[in-house]
């Protein structure tokens, strides 16, 4: 299928180098920008990026963990709410 | 009469039973004009505006508005006004007025001073969203109102215990910064968390604002967590114990929001991330951290609406709500997909947006009080939210797979909502002083420096690959996930089950003792006094006289013993 011109893989593939473009840009300006740093780790190259992605990975993990324990199929309520 | 107009809760009631009473053309005006009207009247009040009533030997102070007060009145009649706009084609006769009534007693709370007049506004507004609910028609969303109503009159009861205890102990009425020094304080503490949807009765959230009608959620999501805020801000600001509080809140709002399919609810879990960072900042308590606060559940609630709004063209034009069963649509409906968008970059506090400008301060402010675990968790749960609202709603109502559906876009007046709500998303974003001019206390603050925004827009774009990187673990699926709502929705009824169960052979076997007792003393009674019984028979002289002295021997023989 043809399709809008955003769904094309040659569109993705460029939102994709586009996108790391602007991820190594934004690690680089570390290099120019003076953190005024309440803590020391702020002044850590990329920090901010690592503490970003590690977090998110993180509650990725953990949110899929609880999952595991706390997922219904999603008519569960009124399954019980008949009876 | 005409001056109690001069209340801006007022002219909402009024409005509200204008709005139920007439029908089309008139309907329609006055909808618009009735937030307006409460704005004016809002910002013609003379700075030193006290009203007093007396009542029962106490002065009651329904309106004497400070800059807090202001700042929050104001946003609520920016937010009917524009919750109106959006709701005019809502078929649905009661769910309007309801939403005045609500958003007329949330601003009667924040405009009151005193402990009575918040608690009749607070219970006020229960009512109020209850209707709104209700309006929405579905059997679903009559027992979510239900379950609704039932915490809400739970926390209303909390919050009359404590204001009852502590006019006790202090004797006076006023609502003002309070110490937790005792069960009063800490009750009303937790009305108050109730209401802001801070775990564990967080539940209500997002159980109940998803089964509101398109335009219901809207109004919803403003005006009772955001009440909560000012009562918090107000009562007990730098309250330690509200900083894990907050953190919980903000935690739990993105995982909960993370495992969630139902796009509304993903929003109903960020509307409690988001309140989360507001109770941090309070907990903090500095005046960066309550000015924060304050401008962020300003902006908080501007972008709310928004994605709602979005959410609910979404579910108007397709009738569907989960995402399971959404994508693509932004082939067909590209203002709503840009203006959701704007709402997510808003959320995740995108510079250039309203929310960078607020939440960015509370962040601040954790770093200036040298509070190192808070502030590392605070810029995680920033990423998170990137993660959660920032990219998940979008993509995967917008986005991700082609669901086939080409829904078109919503009637003008909702698209002209969204209009009007992105662009004070974006231009708050940009013209931030008029809002830092409204907060509570002086701003001396820059949101704009280079460190800012550099770390920022890593947290945030590092967030997204992550989100991109990991998307097969995010992949949807048909599930709910089980919250603290399950506890009164499973467990209590299972356990009252299980006692009625149980308490049937017991009450059975109890019912046969009193039968076999019963009959034992019948029986009994019959035999001794039957004729010819022991009792009923005549006695010859002589056992008389032999009985008779039985019981003189006794009465000698207890004499003597004692």
């Amino acid at each position: 299928m043809s399709g809008h011109w955003l769904t094309r893989p040659s569109t993705i593939r460029r939102l994709w180098i586009g996108f790391a473009i602007v991820l190594a840009v934004t690690v680089l300006a570390d290099l120019r920008v003076e953190h005024e740093a309440h803590f020391a780790v702020e002044r850590w190259f990329g920090f901010h990026a690592a503490w970003g992605f590690l977090a998110c990975a993180a509650m990725i993990v953990v949110a899929k963990a609880i999952g595991l324990v706390l997922k219904r199929p999603d008519d569960y309520y009124e399954r019980r709410e008949r009876d | 009469m005409t001056d109690l107009l001069a209340h801006p809760a007022v002219v909402m009631l009024v409005g509200a039973l204008l709005v139920g009473a007439t029908r089309g053309v008139p309907r329609a005006a006055i909808a618009l004009l009735t937030p307006l009207a409460a704005l004016a009247a809002l910002w013609r009040l003379p700075a030193d505006t006290v009203w007093t009533v007396s009542w029962l030997g106490y002065t009651l102070t329904p309106l004497a508005p400070d800059a807090l007060s202001r700042l929050f009145a104001t946003i609520f009649g920016i937010m009917a006004a524009g919750g109106a706009l959006f709701a005019l084609n809502q078929p649905s006769r009661l769910e309007l007025p309801a939403a005045f009534v609500y958003a007329g007693a949330a601003m009667a709370v924040v405009l009151a001073r005193d402990l009575f007049s918040v608690f009749v506004a607070w219970e006020l507004m229960a009512i109020g969203s209850t209707l709104v609910l209700w309006s929405a028609g579905s059997e679903l969303a009559r027992r979510a109102a239900m379950r609704y109503i039932m915490v809400h009159l739970a926390g209303g009861m909390l919050l009359f215990i404590g204001i009852a205890a502590h006019v006790h102990a202090t004797g006076s009425i006023a609502f003002e910064a309070m110490t937790l020094d005792g069960p009063a304080q800490w009750l009303i503490l937790a009305a108050f968390l109730v209401n802001a949807g801070a775990p564990p009765l967080s539940a209500w959230l997002a159980d109940a604002y998803p089964e509101a009608s398109w335009s219901g959620m809207v109004f919803l999501s403003a005006f009772t967590t955001k009440t909560a805020v000012y009562v918090l801000m107000r009562g007990f600001p730098g309250a330690e114990v509200l900083i894990p509080i907050g953190l919980a809140m903000v935690f739990y709002g993105i995982i909960f929001a993370l495992l969630e399919n139902d796009m509304r609810r993903i929003l109903a879990y960020s509307i409690v991330n988001q309140v989360g960072f507001m109770i941090t900042g309070i907990g903090i308590g500095t005046e960066l951290a309550l000015n924060g606060a304050a401008a962020h559940a300003f902006t908080h609630i501007l972008y709310k609406a928004l994605l709602l709004m979005s959410a609910g063209s979404v579910l108007l034009m397709t009738g569907r709500r989960k995402c399971t069963d959404l994508g693509g649509l932004f082939q067909s409906m590209p203002l709503t997909t840009l203006c959701g968008t704007i709402g997510a970059l808003a959320i995740s506090s995108f510079p250039l947006t309203s929310g960078f400008v607020s939440k960015s301060m509370i962040a601040s402010a954790a770093g200036a009080e040298h509070l190192f675990v808070v502030w590392m968790l605070l810029a995680a749960a920033s990423a998170g939210v990137f993660l959660h609202a920032g990219i998940k709603f979008p993509w995967f109502v917008f986005f991700q797979k082609d669901s086939g559906l080409r829904p078109p876009e919503p009637p003008l007046n909702m698209r002209l909502a969204m209009i009007l709500f992105a662009a004070l998303c974006v231009g708050l974003g940009i013209f931030y002083e008029p809002l830092y001019a409204l907060l509570p206390y002086r701003v001396d603050y820059a949101p704009y420096t280079a460190p800012h925004v550099v770390a920022q827009l890593q947290l945030l774009l590092f967030s997204g690959l992550a989100f991109f990187v990991m998307l097969d673990a995010l992949r949807r699926t048909l599930t709910i996930t089980l919250d603290f709502d399950w506890t009164w929705r499973v467990l209590f009824p299972g356990v009252i089950r299980l006692i009625e169960r149980g308490a049937t052979p017991v009450a059975m076997v109890l019912a046969r003792i009193v039968r076999v007792a019963g009959r034992a003393i019948l029986t009994a009674g019959r035999t001794l006094h039957a004729p010819g019984g022991p009792l009923a028979r005549t006695w010859s002289s002589g056992t008389m006289a032999l009985g008779m002295m039985i019981v003189l021997l006794g009465l000698l023989l207890a004499g003597y013993l004692a």
